[in-house]
């Protein structure tokens, strides 16, 4: 069976609270805005997963195409994208950041306290 | 590309904005635009960045290495 990208990513966003397309790991980022956007998640203190589309050449056209934004890094909150680097700097220094991670981690809980 | 290369064609995408590019560490490969519209009232800043990457038409995709955007409606550039 032909391997279908955009599926693939749309399982990982939605397994994945905060994930990070990035160049590179959060130990080893290979691109600046890579490695700042890395920086601003861990300084939220919440828990994020990374995909390095280094490492998967087709995966990393196809998530351009997916979010309609043609640069790397991109992060996704809660199955939503957010924004690159620059948005993300942004929302963190206007707080909106930490609250949108906030909700996106209170309805997990309240969702397994439920379950 | 050169920073007016790139503010031209920020300018026919969003001909209502106003438009300042700079190469910001003098490589012509890192800039910064700064670009001020009122079409960005309303609209979350993904929405805002992308209006501007399809002004670019595809230059994102090799002639740009890197654009760092900050996109304000006019009320908010006046507060800046």
């Amino acid at each position: 069976m032909p391997r279908n990208i955009m599926d693939e990513i749309r399982d990982e966003i939605d397994a994945n609270k905060v994930l990070v397309y990035m160049k590179g790991t959060p130990s080893f980022p290979m691109c600046g805005f890579s490695a700042t956007t890395v920086e601003v998640l861990r300084q939220t203190g919440y828990p994020f997963a990374h995909v390095n589309i280094l490492e998967d050449q087709d995966k990393r056209e196809a998530i351009k195409a997916f979010s309609n934004w043609p640069t790397i890094p991109q992060v996704y909150v809660a199955g939503k994208f957010v924004g690159g680097c620059d948005i993300i700097q942004e929302l963190h220094a206007s707080g909106e950041l930490q609250t949108l991670l906030k909700s996106a981690f209170a309805e997990a809980e309240s969702a397994t306290a439920k379950a | 590309m050169s920073t007016t290369e790139i503010e031209a064609l920020i300018r026919e995408g969003l001909p209502d904005a106003t438009v300042r590019v700079v190469d910001q560490v003098g490589d012509g490969n890192h800039f910064q635009a700064v670009v001020v519209s009122p079409q960005f009232a309303g609209r979350q800043l993904v929405e805002r960045h992308q209006l501007v990457y399809r002004s670019l038409k595809g230059a994102m995709a090799d002639r740009i290495h890197a654009l760092s955007i900050k996109a304000y409606t006019p009320e908010e550039w006046a507060r800046q």
